[in-house]
């Protein structure tokens, strides 16, 4: 015990500075409901799904949780059911095995809520477009409301996506709940 | 060549490591089955293709790991009548392969006990077959929910819990259903396929260079491997071969993507035991490590950093002396954490006796890569096969014998710590020269290639057309052999020792649906 006493106060706090938003990758569907902030304060819960990737983009994902990026110090966690969750991140490309789960996965997810499709395959297709067996994009699938790019896209680019799906467009620019459809 | 007294003849590939093919009737093809089975031999791969387009017919073929190398057996079909002896018999493994490419291409094995589909779940009917040429690949079915009969456990007292194919994590999607009594898990039996994302189809038609980058998408987090697999397969066909520096910089980058899976792995485990200190520390050690990566790389995973004909950049001499140091302080770090691990009584009683597959079980399930190491094997194609450089680095297989959860945590432990010596010495003594030749594919020739990736031996079988684009490209994950011995792995432990059994094997659901 005092092993791990001594190497965690060795280690000390290595959090570093959290990114901006960004709020260029905003998709024109992004349905924000206006007093998201209002009801879950600073703290989100976000449930994975993955919807036919690699498992690239969950590796750095999964970083995400690591010290460096410290999330949870954000207020954000990651949950194991959709019926806990505020956001669904979803990496691609959508296979047409996962097709009904996604979809009940996002049937599930209490509104209001928000999606973040991660990577090239989740906002495109990727290398892998569509077939027989891949529905290609997220959007093709369930609204999205920000995608981030990259293959995969690093953990700092993910947090920022997620982080421009939360953070409230002016409201002047803001869609209506009722514009935002598949 | 000839092998096992087998009337036909086997051609050697170009290849840096020993692969040999040869064409054989259905006789020569149990034949050989048998032959293998008695020499201790293991099935690595079974596919299938379509090639009446080259005027021939469908084609099945088997790659088998011998003491000898790789043997390829291809098998001509009739086309009207696509079926060929059942190997599952001999191998367990063969089962699903035989399952898959039935799905993808028609062809049947015949005896085959289990005729449930494998890959094709409700994305397009039974008589549709993606993978032959009379088909573009973009047809779209939308069809009823099929059901699946899993195999029933009967008994008082016996339920069964259903999981996924979203699961609770941060993971990939499957299907898994125990059949428990209280706590006490029965049988496991699994369902994947859910990530099968047409990638063999996509590969039909596209070019070399374009599949490079897809090959290295086929599990990503093995891109390296993988990326070195298709490459040494392009090279093959080809008949050329790249300059030393470059074959020394891609062992540089596929032990260091051993490290970093191992890395996360090892925390993972800890994790899972409830030993939350263990995730803490080695993610923060393999964040250093990817972000060194992206550094000196270009790529925090190290995707397209292989690259037919070589490599995608050359290393200087800054990153050379960072990269030792790295290398020389990540022994540092995993001696002391190895340490706590070994003296923390709670973890080990998690770990020990938790999961085991003795030695005799995983010869004959065909348990393969790492996690056949943990359980008494010794294969590892870095040694049995020391390709350039690995013949001239002294590397030594790990090995341990106990094959329960806490043999592969310590066998992780030996083998980053072997793979980091194997990186000083590879940045050590890095040749000089230039580090990618062009490669120019001729029409219509074979390769193949094969790398110890971190989880097992991945196998890459490429064609290429009259064009010489990509006609076929075949990847094998050793996931295929090691996912039905993780059903033996749990049967008789408790439910939530599954994670902690899981997380041990860490297999790849994308590569082996594909």
């Amino acid at each position: 015990m005092w092993q791990v006493l001594k190497k965690i106060a060795h280690t000390g706090i290595v959090t570093e500075a959290w990114p901006e938003p960004a709020l260029e990758w905003r998709t024109e569907a992004q349905a924000i409901q206006a007093d998201l902030l209002a009801i879950l304060g600073r703290s989100l819960a976000i449930r994975m799904v993955d919807a036919g990737s690699c498992n690239g983009c969950e590796l750095e994902i999964n970083a995400l949780n690591n010290p460096y990026y410290n999330i949870e110090g954000l207020g954000i966690k990651f949950v194991a059911s959709p019926r806990h969750a505020d956001m669904l991140l979803v990496t691609g490309p959508v296979s047409r095995h996962m097709e009904i789960a996604l979809q009940r996965t996002y049937d599930a997810t209490p509104a209001p809520k928000l999606v973040v499709a991660v990577g090239d395959c989740g906002c495109c297709g990727g290398l892998f477009g569509e077939s027989y067996a891949s529905c290609g994009k997220v959007s093709n699938v369930i609204p999205v409301d920000v995608s981030v790019p990259g293959c995969p896209p690093s953990p700092l680019d993910i947090l920022r996506g997620i982080l421009a799906a939360v953070r409230l467009p002016p409201p002047e620019s803001r869609p209506r709940a009722a514009e935002v459809g598949p | 060549m000839q092998f096992f007294g087998l009337a036909c003849e086997f051609e050697p590939l170009e290849t840096p490591l020993p692969i040999f093919r040869a064409r054989v009737d259905a006789g020569q093809w149990l034949e050989l089955a048998r032959s293998i089975v008695e020499a201790q031999g293991q099935l690595v791969s079974l596919w299938g293709s379509d090639r009446r387009r080259a005027g021939a017919s469908f084609e099945v073929a088997a790659a088998y790991r011998t003491a000898d190398g790789l043997l390829c057996a291809e098998l001509p079909l009739d086309p009207q009548r696509p079926v060929y002896p059942d190997i599952a018999r001999f191998f367990a493994p063969a089962n699903r392969m035989q399952r898959a490419a039935r799905d993808l291409l028609g062809i049947q094995a015949d005896g085959s006990a289990d005729c449930r589909p494998w890959l094709r779940h409700d994305a397009w009917p039974a008589d549709y077959f993606p993978l032959r040429h009379e088909n573009t690949g973009q047809e779209r079915f939308d069809l009823p929910t099929e059901h699946y009969p899993f195999v029933r456990v009967e008994g008082d007292g016996v339920h069964e819990i259903p999981v996924g194919p979203v699961h609770a994590g941060i993971i990939e999607p499957g299907h898994f259903r125990f059949s428990v009594v209280g706590e006490k898990v029965l049988r496991l039996e699994q369902r994947l396929g859910y990530t099968h994302k047409g990638i063999e189809r996509r590969f039909i038609g596209m070019d070399v260079e374009t599949g490079a980058r897809l090959a290295g998408r086929v599990s990503g987090d093995s891109t390296v491997a993988y990326a070195w697999a298709y490459a040494m397969a392009l090279e093959s066909l080809a008949h050329q071969r790249i300059p030393e520096r470059a074959r020394w910089l891609r062992a540089l980058l596929l032990e260091r993507e051993r490290v970093a899976n191992h890395l996360g792995d090892l925390g993972a485990l800890g994790n899972d035991a409830a030993f939350g200190f263990a995730l803490t520390q080695f993610s923060l050690l393999r964040e250093d490590w990817l972000r060194s990566n992206a550094e000196w790389f270009g790529h925090r995973l190290l995707m397209d950093r292989i690259c037919p004909g070589g490599v995608e950049r050359d290393l200087g001499d800054a990153a050379r002396q960072a990269l030792r140091e790295q290398a020389t302080a990540m022994r540092a770090s995993l001696g002391e954490l190895q340490r706590i691990f070994d003296d923390h009584a709670g973890m080990q009683d998690r770990l020990v006796t938790t999961g085991r597959i003795s030695p005799t079980l995983a010869q004959q399930l065909g348990l393969t890569g790492l996690a056949a190491r943990a359980s008494g094997r010794t294969g590892d194609l870095r040694s049995d096969f020391a390709w350039p450089p690995y013949d001239s680095l002294d590397f030594k297989a790990c090995s341990q014998h106990n094959g329960d959860v806490a043999a592969r945590l310590n066998l992780r432990f030996a083998e980053v710590f072997e793979s980091l010596r194997l990186i000083e010495a590879l940045l050590q003594r890095l040749p000089e020269g230039q580090v990618r030749t062009p490669i120019d594919p001729p029409a219509n020739a074979k390769g193949a290639g094969w790398v110890e990736g971190w989880r097992g031996e991945i196998l890459v079988a490429l064609e290429t057309d009259e064009a010489g684009a990509i006609a076929r490209c075949h990847c094998h994950d050793p996931s295929w052999q090691n996912w039905p011995v993780l059903e033996h792995a749990v049967i008789g432990n408790i439910v939530a020792d599954f994670p902690l059994i899981n997380k041990s094997f860490n297999l790849s659901y994308s590569g082996q649906d594909l």
